[in-house]
């Protein structure tokens, strides 16, 4: 694989007034407690990690973990206190303000908790206003603006204001906004923490719609471990800004890195977010049954049917070729057994 | 011991008061002490001590520090005055072209600056004046008195009051209503019939200038203040002073750096209005979401577009409540402004009080209440007007104001032309009704007063004799009789028993400028006016207000009136007071006492209300009556709020006090007045100025500092 569009190097927010001089002192070694002893809070403490092209990188973790502000470092909304960030190879912390305005300008996309509209401009002119901004006529930022409008349904309200909109669609405008200068790299800061269940819901499904669709290389932001689940590709928990586990979904539930990572493990509902491929064994044995599964297959759709055999399933990757087997009883022992904290 | 223990703060208060009557009782007057006498008089007497500062001889009585302090500050007014006079006359000469004379001539940088923008300021104001009434001035400005000659057609014929009637009545539609563009075109048509037209032509061209100039620069600053916080530092203390500076005292140093007329009013007007701007323009920037900002960001703007494009439109509303303060204030200073002779209502005002004219001061007095209404209205309407899409409209729809109001001027035009043949030879009043032409309704006004002076007079007479003798003598004795010593005591302790040192120094800082200025013994005769006053309002305030809150509509009712109320410039409600009263002490403190007690009765109501509706519910479930839930629930949410109300109270009362000075007072507000008509008053009116808004600032401290600390322990900050 090419170069990965984003990269971190032992990224550091601190925040505080002699941040950079007590980082320099520290050589690395960044304790929470003995920086706020001095006047500093600590928000991202030695961050590395690549995302590549067309991945989503689901950045999970509690109030006050510093997901938000290694976001904000990654976006320059802040500048890190140490380390380095790489956006395509450019270093994004040696550019200068007019690089860094065309760089988002063109290749980057935000969307906001809050949504963060602009309250006096409608639907399609807050879509079209990053677009105005880079100085596109307004015809032809209008007409631009109206393709995002359909992309993300709202095409008969694309008048209204957002005063108008009820918070579901108000998220809408915030990512047709986002997208409307077709940015490579997609910055998502906990975009449906503020909607209800069912809109949530909904919401994830037409994000997994849209990127499915556009293939964008994402940060996604959120608090909720289901919701990272659902949506990654990689999830990194972070927890007093130490990025404590970055792992993929089902390794997470499977091999939870600390303390702190299992307990979100604990309640997960294991067959609803593995795959079969992630508890079969490589090897095939000689006493096959009958019944083959795909890889791809969730558990919890196949699980009946598996667990009906006496015998070992075959397991088949798309192209109908044999990639492994899984046996029923390592299918209980996945879903009921082999939690360590389980009484 | 135990009760000590219990209430520790209680005891620290009576401690504080009892250190304060032991002063007062051990420190007795001297007995060649003269009340309410400058301490630094220019008069020279042997028997006065003298030191010189900085160059200044300043001449006091000399009396026990305990008693008075010296007036070590006595030389700071000369000073100024001086170097005001120093900075005009002397400083840096420069050569200038002149234009009149074709030669150069020496003028000092200042002078040459000042006269510059005086002419400026004389240009714009004339210009929008005779657009609304016609005129030459605006033209000589281009050409000359000589052209004016030979082209006795170049006049700007001003437009007829039909069209303004008919255009205010079409804004006040767009930006509210059917009901606010009757209400406007109501209140323009009683403005012409009864004769007010041109004065409130010549008030209305002044804000008209003043307000968007002052709009501009308060923008400016709040945004470069939201922006740095160097310059944020360096303004603040500015803002704080001019929150609490009576109006009345900025007019005295106008006088010498711009002179007289409406110029100086206008830029001496900005002064006062451009502070409330900045205050809400920061306000406004300050309260948008950080994300909005982010947003924006994210959207590759630079710090121009970022301020233009998100910052700005998304802070509207505050901004534009901003534009309403900046208005409100303009208006009130424009009729105050008569003082330095600005035209307009506000100089009619005062030619009809001064000549005891109740009746066409209260004909002058009611236009400036409904203009002061119909702006406010207005202003506030534009606030809250969300912008709506237009996208799709027709023409017409689209723009179907702009229509309008090019229909009523060539109706205009042709109803004055018409006139013209019905009025042959008088005056044409479809284009204007002149001054003295219009219903006078001011006979039955000066009748009805001596009516009532001549059935009530006995009542009035002994009122106020009552209320002279038995209340207010006493009370200004007392007052007068605290050594300087024992009130800084006092007002020091209090400082440090609600906010600790940092209080405590500022407020001893601000007691000390007062007491070593000339003018210890008036500010303590303000202070008792203000003290009375406040005391008087905020009893009704209080009591009016919670009888309000009982019921919803009564509530809003009162907050209506209050609002109404608010926008009165504060030299109209002299002119009641005085039909009453007359010219004495009472009228004045009756003035004070209704103006104050506006802002008492308004936070009392805002308090109450603000009490969260779950604390109502969780009451009324534990079963408390109407009473139990007044004083155990919401009484004691409300109080801080309340306070904040007293502090806005003290305000008011001391810019009525000082106003107060016109009927006749012998307080600080009366040596400001002296101030305006002496040459040498401009350090004097702006020292005496600075004085009055420590006393505000005074208390604005000690309550703001208390109501910070009770709110974050309720948890309501």
């Amino acid at each position: 694989m090419s170069e990965p569009v984003i990269k971190c190097e032992a990224v550091y927010k601190i925040f505080g007034e002699n941040a950079k001089k007590m980082l320099q002192e520290s050589n690395g070694n960044v304790d929470a407690k003995t920086f706020q002893e001095n006047g500093c809070i600590v928000g991202v403490n030695n961050a590395s990690f690549e995302v590549s092209k067309g991945e989503m990188l689901v950045v999970m973790g509690l109030s006050g973990s510093g997901k938000s502000t290694l976001l904000r470092c990654i976006s320059r909304l802040t500048d890190a206190t140490g380390g380095k960030i790489f956006i395509e190879g450019q270093d994004l912390l040696q550019l200068n303000n007019k690089e860094l305005i065309e760089l988002r300008r063109n290749k980057m996309g935000m969307v906001f908790q809050s949504f963060a509209l602009l309250p006096h401009k409608t639907v399609v002119e807050n879509i079209a206003f990053p677009l105005q901004i880079k100085g596109i006529k307004t015809e032809d930022s209008i007409s631009k603006a109206m393709d995002m409008v359909k992309l993300v349904g709202l095409d008969g309200r694309e008048n209204y204001f957002p005063r108008e909109l009820s918070g579901g669609q108000q998220q809408r405008v915030g990512i047709a906004r986002s997208l409307a200068v077709e940015p490579d790299i997609w910055f998502l800061d906990e975009p449906f923490s503020a909607l209800d269940p069912l809109i949530r819901k909904e919401m994830q499904d037409e994000f997994l719609r849209l990127q499915d669709k556009l293939q964008k290389t994402i940060m996604f932001i959120t608090h909720d471990f289901d919701e990272a689940l659902k949506l990654a590709d990689r999830i990194a928990i972070m927890k007093d800004g130490i990025i404590e586990q970055l792992d993929t979904p089902a390794n997470i539930v499977l091999n939870p890195a600390t303390e702190y990572v299992r307990k979100f493990t604990e309640e997960v509902p294991r067959e609803k977010v593995l795959l079969i491929q992630d508890v079969m064994e490589p090897s095939t044995t000689h006493n096959l049954g009958d019944l083959k599964v795909l890889k791809d297959e969730i558990i919890e759709n196949v699980a009946e049917k598996i667990l009906t055999q006496e015998k070992t399933v075959t397991v088949l990757d798309n192209n109908k070729k044999i990639v492994g087997s899984i046996n029923p009883t390592k299918i209980i022992n996945t879903v009921f057994g082999g939690r360590k904290n389980s009484n | 011991m135990e009760f000590v223990k219990k209430y520790p703060k209680l005891f620290q208060w009576l401690f504080l008061l009892v250190v304060f009557f032991a002063l007062c009782f051990a420190i007795d007057v001297p007995e060649t002490y003269k009340f309410i006498r400058g301490q630094a008089e220019f008069v020279k007497d042997p028997n006065q001590s003298s030191f010189v500062f900085l160059g200044k001889e300043v001449r006091y009585y000399a009396f026990d520090v305990f008693w008075r302090l010296p007036p070590l500050l006595g030389w700071l007014p000369i000073w100024i005055n001086d170097s005001l006079f120093f900075l005009m006359n002397d400083w840096m000469p420069i050569e200038f072209w002149n234009e009149d004379t074709q030669e150069f001539r020496t003028r000092p940088l200042v002078l040459q600056i000042s006269r510059n923008l005086t002419a400026f300021m004389t240009f714009l104001i004339e210009l929008i004046r005779e657009i609304l009434l016609g005129g030459l001035e605006t033209i000589v400005a281009f050409t000359s008195w000589d052209w004016i000659d030979k082209n006795p057609w170049a006049e700007l014929p001003g437009l007829p009051w039909t069209i303004v009637a008919a255009g205010s009545a079409i804004l006040a539609y767009k930006l509210s209503g059917k009901g606010l563009a009757l209400f406007a075109g109501l209140v323009m048509v009683y403005i012409s019939i009864f004769g007010q037209w041109k004065p409130s032509m010549q008030t209305l061209s002044f804000i008209l200038v003043a307000a968007p100039l002052s709009f501009i620069f308060g923008l400016g600053l709040g945004i470069a203040a939201f922006k740095s916080k160097r310059v944020e530092k360096a303004l603040y203390p500015i803002l704080l002073v001019m929150q609490t500076m009576p109006q009345y005292a900025v007019l005295v140093p106008a006088l010498v750096l711009f002179g007289v007329g409406d110029h100086a009013a206008v830029i001496i007007t900005m002064v006062v209005a451009v502070p409330p701007m900045i205050l809400l323009t920061i306000l406004g920037l300050r309260a948008i979401p950080p994300e909005v900002i982010e947003a924006g960001r994210m959207s590759g703007c630079n710090n121009w577009q970022l301020m233009f494009k998100v910052l700005i439109p998304t802070a509207r509303r505050d901004i534009l409540i901003g534009v309403n303060q900046v208005i409100m204030v303009c208006f009130s200073m424009a009729v105050i402004s008569a003082f330095i002779g600005a035209k307009g209502l506000g100089f009619n005002l005062l030619l009809a009080l001064n000549q005891l004219n109740i009746g066409l001061a209260l004909e002058a007095g009611l236009c400036i209440s409904l203009i002061a209404i119909l702006l406010d209205k207005m202003s506030l309407a534009w606030a809250n007007k969300q912008t709506d899409y237009f996208g799709n409209l027709t023409f017409f729809q689209r723009n179907k104001n702009i229509l309008f109001f090019a229909a009523t001027i060539i109706i205009g035009i042709v109803l004055a032309y018409i006139g013209t043949f019905l009025f042959k030879g008088d005056y044409n009043y479809l284009f204007e009704v002149p001054h003295n032409k219009g219903i006078s309704t001011a006979d039955f006004w000066n009748k009805g007063v001596d009516w009532i002076f001549d059935t009530f007079f006995i009542y009035i007479k002994a009122f106020n004799t009552w209320l002279i003798q038995d209340v207010l003598q006493p009370m200004r004795a007392l007052y007068l009789r605290m050594p300087a010593v024992a009130t800084i005591v006092l007002v020091v302790g209090a400082g440090y028993l609600i906010g600790g040192i940092r209080s405590a120094l500022v407020v001893c800082g601000l007691t000390l400028f007062i007491a070593l200025s000339p003018w210890w013994d008036r500010a303590l005769v303000t202070a008792y006016m203000a003290t009375f006053g406040v005391i008087v309002s905020c009893l009704i305030g209080f009591t009016v207000g919670t009888l309000c809150f009982q019921n919803k509509h009564s509530a809003s009712f009162m907050l209506g009136v209050c609002d109404i109320f608010q926008t009165f410039p504060s030299f109209v409600y002299l002119i009641p007071v005085m039909m009453l009263f007359g010219i004495t002490d009472t009228s004045v403190l009756i003035a004070v006492i209704v103006y104050a007690t506006i802002p008492a009765t308004r936070y009392t109501i805002e308090g109450l209300r603000s009490v969260p509706m779950g604390l109502h519910d969780a009451a009324t479930m534990s079963g408390v009556n109407k009473f139990q839930r007044l004083t155990k629930i919401e009484f004691p949410l409300a109080f801080p709020h309340m306070m904040l109300g007293l502090n806005q109270t003290i305000v008011f009362a001391l810019f009525m006090v000082i106003i107060g000075a016109f009927i006749g007072t012998e307080d600080l507000g009366q040596y400001i007045l002296k101030a305006l008509s002496d040459k040498k008053g401009a350090g004097i009116g702006f020292t005496l100025g600075i004085c009055v808004a420590f006393i505000g600032l005074i208390f604005d401290n000690l309550i703001r500092t208390w109501v910070d600390q009770r709110k974050k322990h309720l948890g309501i900050a």
